[in-house]
């Protein structure tokens, strides 16, 4: 048995996985969740502004993190729309546009299809530059962002007025994989101008780094996929969807929450069985040094 | 005949099976996509300045959509122009699709029709999805193949990308303001702005850049690099010592008895103990002036632990991302391209797979 484990193939393991995350796809898992508080935070961020507050999303991401990040995207626009808040869309990675561009057809305009382009919401798109592009929309939105993404001049756009800079929003949001992303919007927004209001929704390699900024510099947090089953529970509680069930969009973070505990039990036990054949293999060895 | 060849036959006879079992099952098929095409007509106007307006105020020209309640107005008419017109497509689910099918088709109304190019574009995903994933197996032709394609199209898009989303608007739109306009942004106003020969700069130091090719003149690119080097040192330094230093000694400066509603909270104080102890040891960990013996190298030690547990939750934090991505992928081979599950209700999986079952049913008792 022993022999037989020493020479397992990693195929075998690939397999394993394959399975573990596969089989709660197909066969969902009932599972609970708590929201936690920085979860409830992000919630409550969106929640407590009046009605019609100005609210920027920025698309920091690109389709190789979606996975991770769609779901929290779809949660956080959702609970926006429902607090009928004026939604500015923008991206610092240049695939987030699309993405962006998506979320407005599947979530705002099917659950809030009264919502108007340029009076309740507007798409300024991406634009080059990096963390320059926070910087220069911090001193002059118009300068940074001239059109929206139809190419219409900003100044055009009900929306628009009275918008000088990014300070003129109520809350900011980043949903980030990366550079440029949290970090960029902490440096060049949040500590330039303390008391400006902002949350993230992040992917796991980048949740670590952006832990001490909470709660100073970042007021709420969603940590990968989990932090997004977690916002999406008080989302579905707190906003049912037109008939009263919760939105089939809402439910992403919470099904990959099933693969994930079947895959984390496995990579426990596959950790704990490696250290069994170490040991076992180590006292053998030393039986065998012993008895020459 | 090889192992891993019969492996591979094995594996390609059995998906083929499968995709066929598949199909047979499903009266509705599988992995179809639709789309809602919406007919778009814009039509040609001059607006006359109304009755009683400023003398400066003349007859506007403009494009309006041709359902717009703007062209029943007195002091609007159609120009000679032919209307403009084209289709807008965007992505419904197949469920959308079944419950329109039959409606009549109304001229100038929007409809619902089976697109070939987003169903191809399903198996594709599907294909190359799969071609990645078998590289657990072994290092195989059909994987380079993958490989290759990921690494050609990803260039070929950033540098389209690129193009159109910094030398166009950044660079070119500036500098020829009237061509940009008339070729590539129509919205924009095609006139030069106040400073617009600053895009000068930028045109100069990128060309200075490329003189990296050139074998003499390599020098040169020197001089827009040493400008980058500043200009990004500047804008990192400063920014920097805001968030990172100043902002996270602010953050660190805690109460180490923590009280809530007049009583000693022990959760709040023992956390912010550990941040504390932590810090100080992790800082004392990087002190490298002093040798990390007695009391000094003990508080390194337990700076180390604390290290030790970051990485272990970084780690686990990347493992949690890296199995959202497989799930998310395995997800997308199970309901868009195979439709097993409808998590969304996005093709009606309970009727098909009701169907399905009845069809299967049939023909064992047959």
């Amino acid at each position: 048995m022993l022999s037989l484990l020493e020479r397992i193939d990693r195929r075998v393991i690939f397999l394993l996985m394959g399975l573990a995350v596969s089989i709660p796809i197909l066969f969902p898992l009932p599972l609970d969740y708590k929201p936690s508080r920085l979860a409830q935070s992000v919630f409550d961020a969106i929640d407590q502004l009046p009605e019609g507050s100005r609210v920027c999303i920025s698309y920091d991401y690109d389709p190789a993190s979606a996975g991770e990040l769609q779901p929290m995207a779809t949660a956080m626009l959702y609970q926006a729309a429902m607090k009928k808040h004026k939604i500015f869309f923008m991206a610092l990675w240049g695939p987030g546009k699309t993405l962006g561009s998506e979320g407005v057809q599947q979530i705002l305009l099917k659950y809030r299809p009264e919502y108007r382009y340029g009076e309740d919401y507007v798409e300024l798109g991406y634009q080059t530059g990096n963390e320059v592009v926070i910087k220069v929309a911090t001193t002059d939105l118009k300068l940074q962002f001239p059109t929206d993404v139809k190419g219409t001049p900003i100044e055009r756009i009900p929306v628009m007025r009275g918008v000088a800079n990014l300070q003129a929003m109520d809350l900011v949001i980043s949903i980030s994989a990366g550079y440029p992303g949290s970090k960029e919007w902490v440096q060049y927004y949040v500590s330039a101008f303390p008391g400006e209001k902002f949350v993230t929704g992040t992917t796991g390699v980048q949740s670590v780094s952006l832990y001490p900024y909470i709660p100073q510099q970042i007021i709420g947090m969603l940590g990968a996929i989990k932090g997004a089953a977690e916002y999406e529970t008080i989302v579905k509680a707190r906003y049912p969807g037109p008939d009263g069930k919760p939105p089939p969009e809402l439910g992403e973070g919470q099904r990959r929450m099933g693969p994930q505990l079947s895959a984390h039990l496995l990579m426990v036990s596959l950790i704990i069985l490696g250290n069994v054949v170490f040991f076992l293999q180590r006292s053998a060895k030393r039986r065998k040094e012993a008895g020459r | 005949m090889k192992q891993s060849t019969l492996v591979w036959a094995i594996i390609f006879v059995l998906g083929a099976i499968g995709l066929v079992a598949n199909g047979l099952l499903r009266p509705n098929g599988f992995s179809k996509q639709f789309v809602l095409v919406t007919p778009v007509k814009f039509i040609e106007v001059d607006v006359a300045a109304p009755i009683g307006a400023a003398p400066d105020e003349k007859t506007v020209t403009r494009w309006v959509a041709s359902d717009s309640p703007m062209l029943s107005l007195p002091n609007v008419s159609r120009t000679r122009t032919a209307p403009v017109g084209w289709s807008d497509v965007t992505e419904v689910s197949a469920t959308e699709a079944w419950r329109r099918q039959g409606a009549p088709v109304v001229a100038g109304e929007p409809y619902v029709q089976f697109s070939w190019a987003n169903t191809i574009g399903v198996w594709i995903a599907a294909f190359f999805t799969l071609a990645i994933l078998s590289f657990l197996w072994n290092d195989n032709p059909v994987y380079k193949f993958a490989e290759s394609v990921v690494v050609g199209v990803s260039a070929a898009y950033w540098m389209v990308f690129a193009f159109w989303s910094t030398l166009v608007p950044t660079l070119a739109q500036p500098l020829m303001p009237g061509l940009m306009k008339a070729w590539a942004l129509p919205g924009t106003s095609g006139t030069h702005e106040s400073m617009w020969w600053v895009a000068f700069f930028p045109l100069g130091l990128g060309l200075m850049l490329l003189m990296r090719l050139s074998p003499k003149g390599a020098w040169i690119s020197v001089w827009p690099l040493a400008f980058i080097v500043g200009l990004t040192a500047g804008i990192k330094l400063v920014s920097h010592v805001q968030a990172d230093f100043l902002a996270q000694i602010s953050n660190s400066i805690l109460p180490l008895v923590a009280m809530r509603e007049g009583a000693f909270d022990w959760g709040k104080s023992l956390g912010n103990l550990t941040l504390i102890v932590g810090l100080l040891s992790v800082l004392t960990y990087f002190f490298f002036s002093i040798e990390h013996k007695g009391v000094v190298g003990k508080v390194a030690r337990v700076g180390v632990w604390f290290l030790m547990v970051a990485f272990g939750a970084a780690f686990a934090f990347t493992v949690m991302g890296r199995i959202t991505l497989l799930s998310a992928r395995m997800q997308f081979l199970f309901d868009d391209w195979l439709w097993l599950i409808d998590p969304n209700g996005s093709h009606t999986v309970v009727a098909t797979v009701k169907a399905a079952t009845g069809v299967l049913m049939s023909a064992l008792v047959t």
